[in-house]
């Protein structure tokens, strides 16, 4: 490959910092498997999502009071007084819930393609405490509207650490930093949202690329690219990143933000799934809403939480399951023994087992949504279940599993 | 190693044993000095003076609550319901005892000095705090017999609206439902015949 003559002015740089090395490194000579499909669009969207709401976060701080008496008026002031103030704050309320939109087909394409297996366990790892942080991160800036369900679900939410036994009741006063969810509460709700996570997050997505970039992108076939090279120590299977995955990203973003921004536009609160209606309510300690529940990216561990019964007198199992269910995948590459990666060369044992987990996580997030009934209950318990039963049945299966023969390139 | 200070033996280079005292010895300094800079950190997430003082005693007077009333005041910003109770909600508390969890009061969810079969101090008048022991909603006050939409064996008490967890006119918790103990009394204590004081206990006041 011919070096392209650089000016004085790169040489000047590159004397001082390694840029040109740099963009070498990670996309103009960062070869990607050139089979790439849709599945492979939503890691540059979550990338795009934690700018777009960084960007929006940080407009809608310069208007918005950490502050129990004026938060909720500070927000309503945005909504009808800031110029575009409606636009911004949609922009980050629609965010969040497509932002986990991406997020979970991101991870499911991990599922799918046999992503985190040997050797990216680790960009599995740092993508999963991405995930928890974002998780964190979405539960606290839910509070800062401090609408009756900001201020419910945050008390449900903490007083999850209250069944914890013995250190349980002190320990949430200690996160509330009162004896109920105050001011107090949403003022270092506030500092944790708008600083402390989104740095921790930008760290971790540089982990995740990091990693990535080291060991290379795995593809739809799930082969390893890398084995098969022309004379020049480029993969004969791989497309520089720069220009050619940019531009199919740019157009796959183009995609994504026309949907974005028609919710963003014309259903912000969608129907109550992304702004729920009791949120339009100011927060009041003393009233319950009729039927609390977490927005959508949350249900399916609320519905395992709700399905599990006290036991001893306790509510801490059903609290153990629900941070149970996010703890065991990140094992999930040292449960997975499977030789090849790819579903496409897996048995057809594994597609109904993987198939079940993903009906048993959306029948867990629809429940999650609903009052609580006997059959939601039913189903819930089953599905909560199976969640835990895949990652079982997948360390047997994949112990002795028979495979189709994986091809020598990848293919089209 | 005429000179022990230099870290090094004068043939061999460097004391592996001496450099590995001094990383340890560093490291351990360093580890106090962030466990007291923790400290304080970790300690400002507790309640401040002010918070503390904002969850002092609250005095109720009583005196006009009838019988089959009940009245919310806040206390510690949570809410503490004072029921006057009719003498047939005192009378289903023997009733339902076959369908509640904890019907004896064995779980420490009252101070020891209210009446363990009426969960009270005086029989009629129920304190306690209106969060629900499963996850922290507020109940409802359903004092009417059989609702439709609880069913023919209601004999009156509180539910849940969240999860659906129901309790009796003491607050005690039904079985088979997710809230896993019977509502809290909080410590309260009786200034005269009608004022109350949340917060404090019988004895002490």
């Amino acid at each position: 490959m011919a070096e392209a003559k650089k000016g004085a002015f790169m040489t000047w740089i590159d004397d001082r910092f390694p840029f040109t090395e740099t963009m070498q490194y990670h996309m103009t000579k960062y070869y990607a498997p050139k089979n790439f499909n849709f599945w492979y669009y939503f890691g540059v969207l979550s990338m795009v999502m934690l700018v777009i709401q960084i960007v929006t976060g940080i407009f809608l701080t310069m208007n918005y009071k950490p502050d129990g008496a004026k938060a909720f008026a500070s927000v309503e002031y945005i909504m009808r007084d800031v110029n575009f103030g409606d636009i911004l704050r949609y922009m980050h309320s629609t965010g969040a819930s497509f932002f986990f939109i991406v997020v979970y087909l991101h991870m499911f394409r991990a599922l799918l393609y046999g992503s985190y297996q040997k050797p990216r366990e680790l960009i599995w790892v740092f993508g999963m405490v991405i995930y928890l942080c974002l998780m964190a991160e979405a539960f606290m800036g839910y509070l800062l509207p401090w609408g009756q369900m900001s201020y419910w679900g945050a008390q449900v939410i903490i007083n999850l650490f209250n069944t914890i036994p013995f250190i349980g009741p002190a320990l949430t006063e200690w996160v509330r930093g009162d004896y109920i969810v105050s001011d107090i509460t949403l003022n270092r709700f506030f500092a944790f949202h708008v600083i402390a996570l989104p740095l921790v997050l930008a760290a971790l997505v540089f982990l995740h690329i990091v990693a990535l970039h080291h060991v290379g992108s795995n593809n739809p076939d799930g082969i390893d690219i890398k084995k098969n090279k022309d004379e020049n120590g480029v993969p004969k299977d791989g497309i520089a990143f720069h220009p050619y995955y940019t531009v199919k990203d740019t157009f796959g973003l183009s995609v994504f933000l026309t949907f974005f921004f028609a919710v963003v536009f014309f259903m912000p609160e969608m129907g109550g799934y992304f702004l729920e209606h009791a949120n339009f309510i100011p927060a009041d300690p003393l009233k319950t809403p009729e039927h609390i529940a977490p927005v959508w990216y949350f249900t399916p561990f609320y519905a395992m939480l709700r399905a599990v019964p006290p036991i001893a007198g306790s509510a801490f199992p059903g609290v153990m399951v629900m941070f149970g269910a996010i703890i065991v995948l990140f094992f999930l590459p040292w449960l997975d023994r499977g030789k090849v990666r790819s579903i496409r060369y897996r048995s057809s044992m594994y597609k109904v087992l993987l198939g079940l987990f993903v009906v048993s996580f959306v029948v867990l997030g629809y429940y999650g949504i609903q009052p609580p009934s006997f059959w939601g209950t039913l189903l819930s318990r089953i599905c909560t279940f199976y969640y835990f039963a895949y990652f079982a049945l997948l360390w047997w299966m994949s112990g002795n599993e028979t495979t189709k023969p994986l091809p020598e390139r990848v293919t089209s | 190693m005429a000179e022990a200070d230099t870290g090094a033996t004068d043939q061999n280079g460097p004391d592996p044993k001496r450099r590995r005292f001094l990383t340890l010895g560093v490291a351990g300094v360093g580890a106090v000095g962030v466990a007291a800079l923790a400290a304080p950190m970790l300690s400002s997430f507790a309640p401040s003076r002010r918070a503390k003082a904002a969850g002092a005693p609250v005095e109720v007077d009583i005196s006009k609550l009838e019988a089959g009333q009940m009245m919310t005041v806040e206390w510690r910003g949570k809410p503490v319901w004072l029921v006057n109770r009719t003498d047939e909600a005192l009378a289903s508390l023997d009733a339902v005892q076959g369908e509640l969890a904890d019907p004896g009061s064995e779980m420490p969810q009252q101070p020891g000095y209210v009446e363990m079969d009426t969960r009270s101090i005086k029989r009629n008048l129920m304190i306690m705090l209106g969060v629900c022991t499963h996850l922290g909603c507020a109940p409802t006050y359903r004092p009417e017999i059989a609702p439709p939409d609880l069913g023919a064996d209601w004999q009156g008490g509180f539910f849940c609206p969240c999860h659906g967890s129901k309790f009796d006119f003491a607050g005690r918790v039904y079985s088979g439902v997710p809230a896993p103990t019977n509502l809290e009394v909080p410590p309260h204590a009786y200034l005269s015949d009608t004022l109350v004081v949340i917060g404090v206990d019988q004895e002490a006041a």
